[in-house]
């Protein structure tokens, strides 16, 4: 390999690429959308449901229960209802889809522990409102409890990593690798064929380049692309989201480094395999979707069938996922986790020599 | 086979599926020469250049390239050719500094080389005042330029141009030409195809590829001196009733109205100016009928001619 050829061939595709706005701009726009997007809107403890109250007991410590229901602003008060009548007219005109009955014999209801002190009326019709609702009910009313009197409720939910359950935790490190394969391989799936599209093919392969420096050449810009965009999306996510990072973020890096390589590589045999840019694209997709939806990003790996965890193995994604999410939120290390490193490094060496292999310096 | 030639192939076929898009051929060409493909689209000239630069795997046949035998040792060669491709294969979204550049690189050439002959060239090609300009945003003949300097920037010993001058205007195709002197000159061999018979005619040698098969081979004046037809040309009123009236006759093998005037391409002894003028005379056309020379597109027309068309001729069957 000639290191001059493919240093040139690095630099005429960050040329190419400063001078195609469009894919330029997908660089920056699509990991900032899709952290935003995912961010807010997939979003599973739902906040500011419109709610009213009838307080039918209207005693000081209703009204503190009622105030300390808003400050936790899962529910945003709207107005105070004098009569059941009127609460069931406000919900079916969809003002409101969460009621909060508060009965007249709430402090006896309280001190007792026998009955629920509260009823909370939800809009059925919206699932979303129901799982908000549970989590209304889990509400600690400990504060309200005379001390001595009540147990504590049935169930205590402890939640390590993530006490507040807010989804951007979760969701953020693994939107990094979601980003990741997206543009890594939908970018490098272009990447040859758009030569062969657009003729430089022909004129490329009767030049002494060889395979190995034109994939290479393909996959290396973008790894340095990539790079920004795990910067990119790890600072927003601290900044909008308030994510921690608790582990060492060099080794954030590495790991992002490989998971990169592997995924560009899957693009660039892609790339090998398709005969124009729209297959291309398609097959792209086509690796996307299973990697969304068998990695864990959307569903606990723990719960799919054994042939679809077997699957996932095979997917750089879920390796990615395992690791950022033991390094940002666990504080492991990679040492800890060098089998999904390793999983990353093999994916990587096998798929790309098989794309070096495929590439052929022959139209036939 | 080990000769001076700079090519040499023997029996060169090649198959699509049920296609034969060259069919053994066999084409030698000496050094220092333009050595010219002259025939209609789809008659192999692209396919055979395509096996000659060791980009397609002949169906059968050898060839020799520069003393390498191909395809085998096709990435030798790559390092010591120039091939200009049909539909312009350069960046369009690089400059005209760029993709020279870029192209320097991959042939490896020592830097500061490099940059001097990138100068030379973009002086040489009349292009420095566009050295940043985006090669996309060329005319046709300032690209066709630009291709031309990119595929000549290593100095290859053997260029391969396939109709270069499809996309360019009749000035820029005359200077165009003038280069490739210019590049035999120093010594450098050029295998060039291309449909337009005045460019054929400058060629040192050529070759009339028809269907796959090579029709004819040889000097331009040569082919023109060994045409077994005569031509004749008709002058008279009205040359598409004169076109009519011999269409189809024994012994004609072409007939094409340059003007006012009819040209008539026979077999020797079929016909001669009498016998025309009275065939002419008794179908209601007066006609003044000479002697012509031939050139080469009567060579071509005589060497592409399909058979269907020149079986009811030979026949005789009367129109």
């Amino acid at each position: 390999m000639n290191l001059r050829r493919l240093f040139s061939i690095v630099l005429k595709e960050l040329r190419q690429l400063r001078r195609d706005r469009l894919t330029f701009g997908m660089i920056v726009g699509i990991p900032t959308m899709q952290l935003l997007l995912f961010g807010f809107a997939i979003n599973l403890d739902v906040r500011h449901l419109d709610a009213a109250v009838l307080d039918q007991a209207n005693t000081a410590r209703s009204r503190e229960f009622v105030a300390e229901i808003a400050a936790s602003q899962v529910v945003t008060l709207r107005e105070q209802l004098s009569s059941p009548q009127q609460l069931d007219e406000s919900m079916r005109q969809g003002k409101i889809s969460v009621g909060i009955v508060i009965p007249a014999d709430f402090d006896n209801r309280l001190e007792r522990g026998d009955r629920a002190p509260l009823q909370l009326v939800v809009d059925g019709s919206d699932q979303v409102v129901q799982q908000a609702a549970r989590q209304l009910a889990a509400y600690p009313l400990a504060r309200l409890r005379s001390a001595d009197a009540v147990p504590p409720a049935a169930m205590e939910i402890v939640n390590f990593y993530n006490p507040e359950r807010r989804a951007p935790v979760n969701t953020v490190p693994g939107l990094v690798g979601v980003i990741l394969t997206m543009t890594m391989v939908m970018f490098t799936a272009m990447a040859l064929v758009r030569e062969r599209e657009r003729g430089n093919l022909e004129m490329l392969i009767a030049t002494p380049v060889s395979p190995w420096e034109l994939t290479l050449g393909k996959v290396l810009p973008f790894i340095g692309i990539g790079l920004v965009q795990v910067s990119l999306v790890l600072a927003l996510g601290k900044l909008i989201f308030a994510v921690p990072l608790r582990g060492s973020l060099l080794q954030i890096y590495l790991a992002a480094l490989l998971f990169i390589l592997a995924s560009a590589a899957l693009g660039v045999f892609l790339s090998t395999l398709a005969r124009s840019q729209f297959q291309a694209m398609q097959m792209a997709f086509f690796t996307f979707l299973p990697q969304i939806l068998l990695s864990g990003f959307m569903f606990p790996y723990a719960g799919m069938p054994r042939a679809a965890q077997w699957l996932s193995e095979i997917l750089p994604m879920t390796h990615f996922l395992r690791l950022i999410r033991g390094i940002a939120l666990r504080g492991a290390s990679l040492a800890d986790l060098w089998p999904e490193m390793a999983a990353l490094a093999a994916f990587s060496a096998v798929v790309l020599s098989i794309a070096v292999m495929r590439v052929s310096k022959r139209l036939d | 086979m080990a000769s001076d030639n700079a090519i040499e192939a023997r029996g060169l076929s090649k198959q699509f599926g049920q296609l034969v898009a060259v069919d053994k051929v066999d084409l030698t060409v000496s050094r220092a020469q333009i050595y010219g493909f002259l025939g209609p689209n789809g008659s192999g000239k692209s396919t055979t250049i395509r096996m000659l630069c060791g980009l397609l795997m002949p169906s059968a046949g050898d060839i020799q390239v520069l003393g390498l035998a191909i395809p085998q040792q096709a990435e030798q060669l790559k390092r010591r050719i120039g091939y200009m491709t049909q539909k312009f294969s350069l960046y369009e979204d690089l400059s005209v500094q760029e993709n020279l550049e870029f192209l320097a690189a991959v042939h490896d050439l020592p830097r500061a080389a490099a940059r001097q002959r990138i100068d030379h060239l973009l002086q040489r090609y009349w292009l420095a005042e566009r050295r940043k300009q985006l090669a996309g945003t060329l005319s046709g003949g300032q690209k066709q330029r630009l291709a031309l300097a990119g595929a000549v920037l290593h100095e290859p010993e053997l260029l391969f141009l396939d109709e270069p001058t499809s996309a360019v205007d009749p000035q820029s195709r005359r200077e165009f030409w003038d280069s490739l002197f210019e590049l035999t000159d120093a010594g450098t061999t050029i295998l060039v195809s291309t449909h337009y018979m005045d460019e054929a005619e400058r060629c040192h040698r050529l070759a009339i590829l028809d269907q796959g098969r090579l029709v004819a081979d040889g000097a331009p004046r040569e082919l023109c001196a060994q045409l077994p037809y005569a031509v004749w040309l008709v002058d008279c009123a009205a040359p598409r009733r004169a076109q009519q009236a011999l269409q189809g006759e024994a012994g004609v093998v072409g007939l094409a109205q340059i003007g006012a005037e009819l040209r008539v391409l026979a077999a020797r002894e079929a016909w001669h100016a009498d016998s025309l003028a009275r065939h002419l005379a008794q179908r209601g056309v007066p006609a003044e009928v000479r002697r012509g020379e031939a050139n080469l597109e009567d060579v071509f027309v005589a060497a592409t001619r399909k058979p269907l068309r020149s079986a009811p001729a030979a026949t005789g069957a009367a129109a």
